[in-house]
């Protein structure tokens, strides 16, 4: 049931760069619960595109500075 | 743990309750006796009303114990509940059969209503696993 994702993410990291954000903070500020701002940080659940780009817009970087995704073959 | 999770466990832990309860006093009548004269309506009305109602009360106790999340329901949420509703569907599919079969063959009205509401009870509670499977190990 449980499909491994390969998308990584420097969430936790861009919260502790960005004013030492709580997971708390940052659900509240894109519309989710904190759960689920867990689950994206342990790799346990890939968020939408739309959700992607809300992370992305909260802390003023680039997608690919949120979330990456190794090349084909790693 | 989120509202929608926590709803989760609360469904398995009262669906499984409460069956069970009736599903004991029910079926210990069955030894030895005629299966047409048993009284299983009213008890099973009575089951299912219980069911409902102390889900709800747990939810708001629940809501209550965790007010800050307790109205979220996010994206993550939304397809967990749609993961577990297509589980609980196939569940029930594969375990209508029985009653199915057993109205085909014409067997006694206790049994088919019984396997229909054990039908129900498993698919809730597969469903409901599912879901708190889905929260604890990622989806």
């Amino acid at each position: 049931m449980v499909r491994p994702t390969k998308v990584t993410n420097s969430i936790r990291a861009l919260r502790f760069a960005n004013g030492e954000m709580t997971q708390a903070e940052l659900a509240d500020r894109v519309g989710v619960t904190r759960q689920t701002i867990i689950a994206i940080e342990q790799g346990r659940y890939s968020p939408s595109l739309e959700m992607a780009f809300q992370l992305a817009r909260v802390f003023k970087v680039p997608l690919d500075d949120v979330f990456q995704y190794p090349d084909s073959g790693d | 743990m989120s509202s929608e999770e926590k709803r989760s466990w609360i469904y398995v832990v009262v669906g499984v309750g409460v069956a069970a309860v009736y599903f004991v006093a029910v079926l210990s009548k069955v030894p030895g006796a005629d299966v047409g004269g048993i009284v299983y309506a009213r008890p099973m009305i009575v089951a299912i009303g219980a069911g409902i109602g102390l889900g709800i009360v747990a939810g708001i106790a629940a809501a209550i114990a965790s007010p800050r999340e307790a109205d979220r329901v996010d994206e993550r949420d939304r397809q967990i509940h749609r993961l577990g509703g297509h589980v609980g569907f196939y569940v029930m599919s594969v375990a209508a059969i029985v009653p199915l079969v057993l109205a085909m063959a014409r067997a006694p009205h206790f049994w088919i209503a019984n396997s229909l509401y054990l039908a129900f009870v498993l698919a809730t509670l597969v469903s409901s696993i599912a879901k708190i499977v889905s929260y604890r190990r990622g989806f």
